[in-house]
């Protein structure tokens, strides 16, 4: 796991598609530009989604990350 | 993000069953959330997922592709598909409030949200509802019924907003 360091974090483990999506850009609106969500997702499926909207929007994943059952996102406010 | 790359989705959502009702909204809620304005025309059977009380069901009947599953027990209990037959899925009284209640409870048990859930984050992130003035007349339906910042309009209005989209689906 890295060690990077977050201002707030998020869990959306156990939430399907597209809740995890959702919930995270509910969390960047409430953030400040430069400051970093970590978000805790189960869907496998939010790997490609959560990059996918990331891309979009403009905010930066500075690192992704599987530890089997938890998906692990550091999202920096774009 | 600049406007101008700011990008436009316009949706036709034209059923009203449960199952159905999911894909506008998921779209709709998501395209908010990546940005782009949405615009969500509601016709014929999809208007009535505008009401203040959505009462979607899901039709087992002449949807054969539907897979019968138990939203409760082991694992592999829950994962047997129950081969019953379609014209017993339409006959039997209650079956479609059973089948309705066990899609609902199968989409909780996954962490999937209600309808109600994904058009309030709809409605939150600033999507357009636009509600079919003809279908309105048809089925007698009246604009107080329907949640707040519906849009009342035509084919024509649609048409406007559809027509500078970059994604148009009909649902």
């Amino acid at each position: 796991m890295s060690d990077i360091n977050f201002d707030q974090k998020l869990d959306c483990r156990g939430l399907s598609c597209p809740l995890p999506v959702l919930k995270t850009k509910k969390a960047i609106d409430e953030m400040t530009v430069g400051t970093v969500l970590k978000m805790v997702s189960t869907d496998p499926g939010s790997k490609n989604d959560v990059t996918a909207w990331a891309k979009r929007t403009g905010n930066e994943i500075l690192a992704a990350e599987n530890d089997g059952t938890d998906f692990v996102y550091f999202i920096k406010k774009g | 993000m600049n406007n101008n790359d700011q990008k436009r989705m316009a949706l036709i959502a034209s059923k009203g069953t449960l199952d159905w009702a999911y894909p506008p909204f998921i779209l709709a809620s998501t395209a908010a959330a990546m940005d782009m304005e949405v615009g969500v025309f509601f016709t014929f059977y999809g208007l009535t997922l505008l009401n203040k009380e959505i009462d979607a069901k899901v039709a087992p009947h002449t949807n054969p592709a539907m897979p019968m599953k138990m939203p409760f027990g082991p694992k592999g209990f829950q994962n047997i598909e129950w081969p019953i037959p379609n014209v017993l899925m339409g006959n039997v009284p209650g079956f479609e409030t059973m089948a309705t209640s066990f899609m609902k409870k199968t989409f909780k048990n996954k962490g999937v949200a209600t309808i109600e859930e994904l058009r309030a984050i709809c409605i939150e992130s600033g999507v357009k509802m636009f509600g079919c003035q003809m279908t309105m007349d048809v089925f007698g339906f009246e604009q107080e019924q329907f949640v707040g910042g519906t849009d009342i309009a035509g084919a024509a209005s649609f048409l406007e907003f559809a027509a500078t989209a970059d994604i148009t689906l009909f649902v």
